[in-house]
């Protein structure tokens, strides 16, 4: 050590004649990174509520609180992300886990007040001036704790599906099941979406953890159709998944069909909890989901309960309409024993006409009319009673009782429901060529977007914008439709474009069939007439309360008769809901 | 305690001590006779609230073990999960982790060489590491979206891929700062200060490390080539090429040089990692990190922290949560029982540079 060691450290002094590192605020001021995580924003349209934020936020700094404005609606919660950035670290798992997109953050890092409060705040609603900055952590949806994609489900190949009425849909492995459930995030939006009100996220959570007695225990409290659902249901909850907003929504249905399948007796899964008996019985008119639903919920609860079933099976539409390559007899067979083995009354081949239906009124404490819609629209066009005409309902329900029906090499379905797509795709397997004919577009068709797919791949053609004229008959036992062709007319904003015949132009069509899927009414002639005209009836449809009680006293009524919806758990919330219904008239509590 | 000692209490409000703690001394005249340290100031129970949280909701509280050098805790966090979980992660995550860790090491050296310094009342040099460290955090700025908190080494790789021309940047400042390093050199290596007070300070017999489980620059700095890099590699580092930096003067000194060429070490490294980083995928899938249960099970990760080994011990009971994290930051044993026996004898001037040296971390010490 020496002179040297003492002054080298002087060149310190050079450091004097460069430019400082420090920047001068507030007269220059440092944008901060492309990423940087600063003040929160959101896009207040597209949050939904869900709550997603607040379940990761590791700081519990967001609240989720309602919004002047925002009304809670399905699939929407109404409330809104409050922070408190006394307790938020910026860390940005919130964003990384919106489902929406809808919450990111600004590289915004400057906001100076005087009061605490303003430091809690609803972003995109109390407005702080950075709203329309573009830089700032967004997340990347690819790498984010959100997982978009669906697990494909695996179905049989085309060539294969129209050879038989074996399943087409082969369900879930274990592991693919598992990874699926995980995918919910557990914000329950769902539940609103669903008519019967099922406990979805739970159910979804039990799956994903192997828990499947739990799960399908879960999905038994308040719906004893669950794998019926499982296979068939129109799954509107899957409409209002938060995750659809910018994936695919988690396969509800699928799951469901998946936890119910890995049982085959339910006995030994579902603990049900009996009440004491009761001195009061209800008498059921038809035994589809909606009748049945109500039977099961009334036996748990000690009623005694009689069924009472014109045909020789239990199930109603689910029996003899929905065909067999999308919901099998067994499993129908599987859960309708099962509620009968809750002391249900089943009478089969009983048809209630208006005597036994004074009867009923006599023997029962209460009556629920769950009869659905069992007679089919017509065209309405001269020479429709042509006997190569026939009528979807009549047609499927001869196939699933396995009566002998004949199509023919070329068929013809008039309609675009699910229906209309069930006959084309039954058609299909009975080897006959078959075309669609539907008054609107493919895209305004009611049918599941899947069921058209599935028809399709099948080889079903699809004919848009058909109206048919008149049937005319035409050699070797054929029928011809004459048909025009339509224009779609605007009905202007949020209504659905109406077909208008372009008058002037014909068409034939000379096929083996004519199916007809335009739609079902009910048919309320077995109501004797003291009844009939006390119980007010509405477009079709028996007009109930909340209660599901229709205008007599104690009678109810629910699914299809009474519910425009039309879909079996919407028959099935209705019968649940009916059971309060029935137990607070018997209590003399009905509101 | 006899008449003609004296009790004083070195912090935990003093600019000379490193962080929240305190140091109880007895004196007499100005040596050292007694020392006793006192932590407790900064504790929060990370470990506890750990037990009590969903794993992904401990990633924003395990980098603040270690304010300076957070990226070891979600490093060693991350790695641990997903040892217990039996998730692999793409191989350009371990390589973008392995920068990360690098350029971590290196602001943190280069903060410690300006405050080597200034613990010995020279405050230039604090400055410029300070100023010179703010270079890096605007990487990490850029990287991750945070400058000191990266939250960015999560389960299953790396947040975010590194930004366009990412790579040529860091090269950019590595030459910056390689320029500049003289400039300190000159005004800390080749201060007659510097090397009068450090040379033969605090100096550790060499059974102490062994005894004690001193590791990292500390004990290399006692001849013992121990490096958890070298010794059990981990992400990249089985990749890049590199010897263990060792000095044998087991002073102050010693420690010092090995620091200093840590430097060089960080900066050889970067450069490697930017070359040979591979392209790809940067995060894997996880489960839905919301009710991710993790299969019952324990592991101990650990990795080279700059202050010595790092590590983290965790149990799944198999639930969401984990049933124990234990955090082994090494300033516990270099901020307490090496401490303590280090100062007796020492003079009460040296107390600073001897804590700064050792770089004494006191929230590793309380988890
Ligand atoms: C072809 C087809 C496919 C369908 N596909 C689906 C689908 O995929 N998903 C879905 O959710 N829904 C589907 N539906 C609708 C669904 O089947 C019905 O919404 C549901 O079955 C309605 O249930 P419900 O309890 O109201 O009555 P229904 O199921 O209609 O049952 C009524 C029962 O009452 C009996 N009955 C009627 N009158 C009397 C009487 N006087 N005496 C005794 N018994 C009587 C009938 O024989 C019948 O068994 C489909 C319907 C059809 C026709
Ligand atoms: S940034 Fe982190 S701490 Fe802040 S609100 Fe979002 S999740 Fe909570
Ligand atoms: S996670 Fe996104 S969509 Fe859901 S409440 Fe929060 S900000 Fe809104």
């Amino acid at each position: 050590m020496g002179l040297k060691e003492v002054l080298k450290p002087l060149g310190a002094w050079r450091q004097i004649a460069k430019r400082p590192h420090t920047i001068l605020v507030p007269k220059v001021s440092r944008e901060a990174a492309e990423r940087y995580r600063g003040f929160h924003v959101n896009d207040l349209e597209k949050c939904i509520g869900c709550g997603t934020c607040a379940a990761v936020c590791p700081n519990e700094a967001i609240d989720m609180v309602p919004v002047e404005g925002i009304e809670p609606k399905k699939g929407d919660s109404g409330f809104r992300p409050r922070i408190d950035y006394g307790r938020c670290c910026w860390c940005g798992l919130c964003v990384d886990s919106c489902p929406t997109t809808s919450l990111r953050m600004t590289n915004e890092y400057i906001w100076v007040r005087e009061t605490p409060d303003d430091f809690v705040y609803i972003p995109g609603y109390h407005i702080k001036g950075f709203e329309k900055k573009e830089k700032g952590y967004r997340k990347d949806k690819e790498h984010s704790f959100t997982d978009y994609h669906r697990v494909p489900m695996r179905e049989l190949p085309p060539e294969e599906r129209v050879e038989t009425f074996a399943e087409v849909v082969l369900g879930y492995a274990e592991e693919e099941a598992r990874r699926e459930a995980d995918r919910c995030v557990g914000c329950g939006l769902c539940i609103a979406g669903c008519p019967d009100r099922m406990h979805i996220p739970d159910y979804i959570r039990a799956i994903a953890s192997g828990e499947y007695a739990r799960s399908v225990n879960i999905m038994y409290e308040n719906n004893p159709f669950a794998e019926l659902c499982g296979k068939v249901c129109t799954r509107r909850c899957e409409s209002y998944c938060s995750l659809g907003h910018e994936g695919d929504p988690v396969a509800i249905r699928w799951l469901k069909r998946f936890a119910t399948e890995r049982f085959s007796d339910l006995k030994q899964v579902i603990k049900v909890k009996k009440a004491e008996p009761k001195d009061k019985s209800v008498g059921i008119i038809g035994a589809g989901p909606g009748g049945l639903t109500a039977a099961y919920y009334l036996a748990l609860r000690g009623y005694k309960v009689t069924v009472y079933e014109a045909m020789p099976e239990a199930g109603g539409m689910t029996m003899a309409g929905i065909p067999k390559y999308r919901f099998p007899f067994p499993s129908l067979k599987k859960q309708v024993d099962f509620i009968l083995s809750q002391g249900v009354e089943l009478k089969l081949n009983y048809f209630v006409d208006q005597e036994r239906f004074r009867e009923l009124m006599k023997k029962h404490h209460a009556i629920y009319i769950g009869v659905g819609l069992m007679k089919p629209w017509t065209l309405g066009v001269p020479g429709e009673d042509h006997p190569n005409v026939i009528y979807a309902i009549d047609f499927l329900r001869k196939i699933n009782f396995k009566e002998p029906v004949e199509v023919g090499k070329e068929v013809v379905v008039i309609g675009g429901g699910d229906v209309a797509m069930d006959a084309a795709r039954v058609s299909r397997r009975l080897g006959a060529e078959v075309t669609i004919a539907y008054r609107r577009r493919k895209v305004d068709m009611p049918a599941d977007h899947e069921e058209i797919e599935g028809a399709e791949e099948e080889g079903v053609r699809i004919w848009e914008k058909i109206i048919p004229i008149r049937v005319e008959d035409a050699p070797e036992g054929k029928v011809k439709l004459v048909y025009g062709k339509a224009k779609m007319v605007d009905q202007g904003p949020g209504k659905r474009p109406k077909p208008v015949l372009i008058e002037g132009e014909e068409y034939e069509l000379v096929v083996d069939r004519i199916i007809v899927a335009i739609g079902q009414q009910a048919d309320l002639s077995f109501l004797p007439p003291e009844i009939a005209e006390k119980m007010e009836v509405e477009r079709g449809r028996i007009k109930v309360n909340h209660r599901q009680m229709t205008s007599v006293e104690g009678i109810f009524a629910g699914g299809d008769v009474a519910n425009r919806v039309a879909d079996a758990i919407s028959a099935i919330a209705d019968g649940l809901r009916a059971v309060k219904g029935i137990e607070l008239y018997f209590q003399g509590k009905m509101d | 305690m006899s008449k003609e000692e004296v009790r004083l209490f070195i912090g935990p409000q003093h600019p000379g001590v490193t962080g929240n703690m305190s140091v109880e001394v007895l004196l007499k005249g100005d040596t050292i006779t007694w020392a006793k340290t006192h932590i407790g100031y900064l504790h929060r129970g990370f470990e506890k609230l750990m037990e009590r949280r969903i794993y992904i909701k401990s990633f924003p509280l395990v980098c603040r073990i270690c304010v300076p050098e957070p990226d070891t805790n979600e490093e060693n966090f991350a790695r641990g999960l997903e040892e217990l979980a039996g998730i692999e992660i793409p191989e350009r995550a371990k390589w973008i982790r392995t920068l990360v860790l690098e350029l971590s090491r290196l602001q943190m050296f280069i903060m410690w060489y300006g405050g080597i310094a200034g613990s010995m009342g020279l405050s230039t040099p604090v400055q410029w590491g300070i100023g010179d460290r703010d270079y890096i955090l605007d990487l990490f700025e850029e990287l991750t979206g945070g400058r000191i908190y990266h939250i960015y080494i999560m389960p299953g790789g790396v947040r975010k891929d590194l930004p366009e021309g990412f790579e040529e940047r860091v090269l950019k400042l590595m030459d910056i700062i390689e320029q500049r390093l003289p400039e300190y050199d000159e005004i800390i290596m080749e201060n007659a200060v510097v090397q009068k007070r450090l040379k033969g300070l605090a100096k550790i017999p060499r059974d102490w490390v062994d005894e004690m489980g001193i590791t990292g620059p500390v004990a290399r700095a006692c001849g013992f080539p121990y490096d958890v890099r070298k010794d059990h590699p981990y992400e990249a580092y089985p990749y890049l090429d590199f010897d263990v930096i060792t000095e044998d003067g087991c002073d102050a000194w010693a420690m010092l040089l090995v620091r200093r060429r840590e430097i060089d070490l960080s900066i050889n490294l970067i450069r490697q990692i930017i070359e040979k980083m591979p392209k790809g995928e940067f995060l894997a899938r996880l489960p839905n990190v919301l009710y991710w249960k993790i299969p019952p099970g324990e592991t101990y990760v650990k990795s080279e922290a700059t202050r010595g080994e790092f590590g983290y011990y965790m149990v799944s009971d198999g639930s969401d949560k984990p049933r124990r994290v234990h955090v082994n930051g090494p300033s516990f044993v270099h901020g307490i029982t090496l401490l303590e026996r280090l100062l007796v004898g020492q003079n009460i001037a040296d107390v600073a540079p001897i804590m700064v040296s050792l770089q004494t971390c006191p929230p590793e010490m309380e988890r």
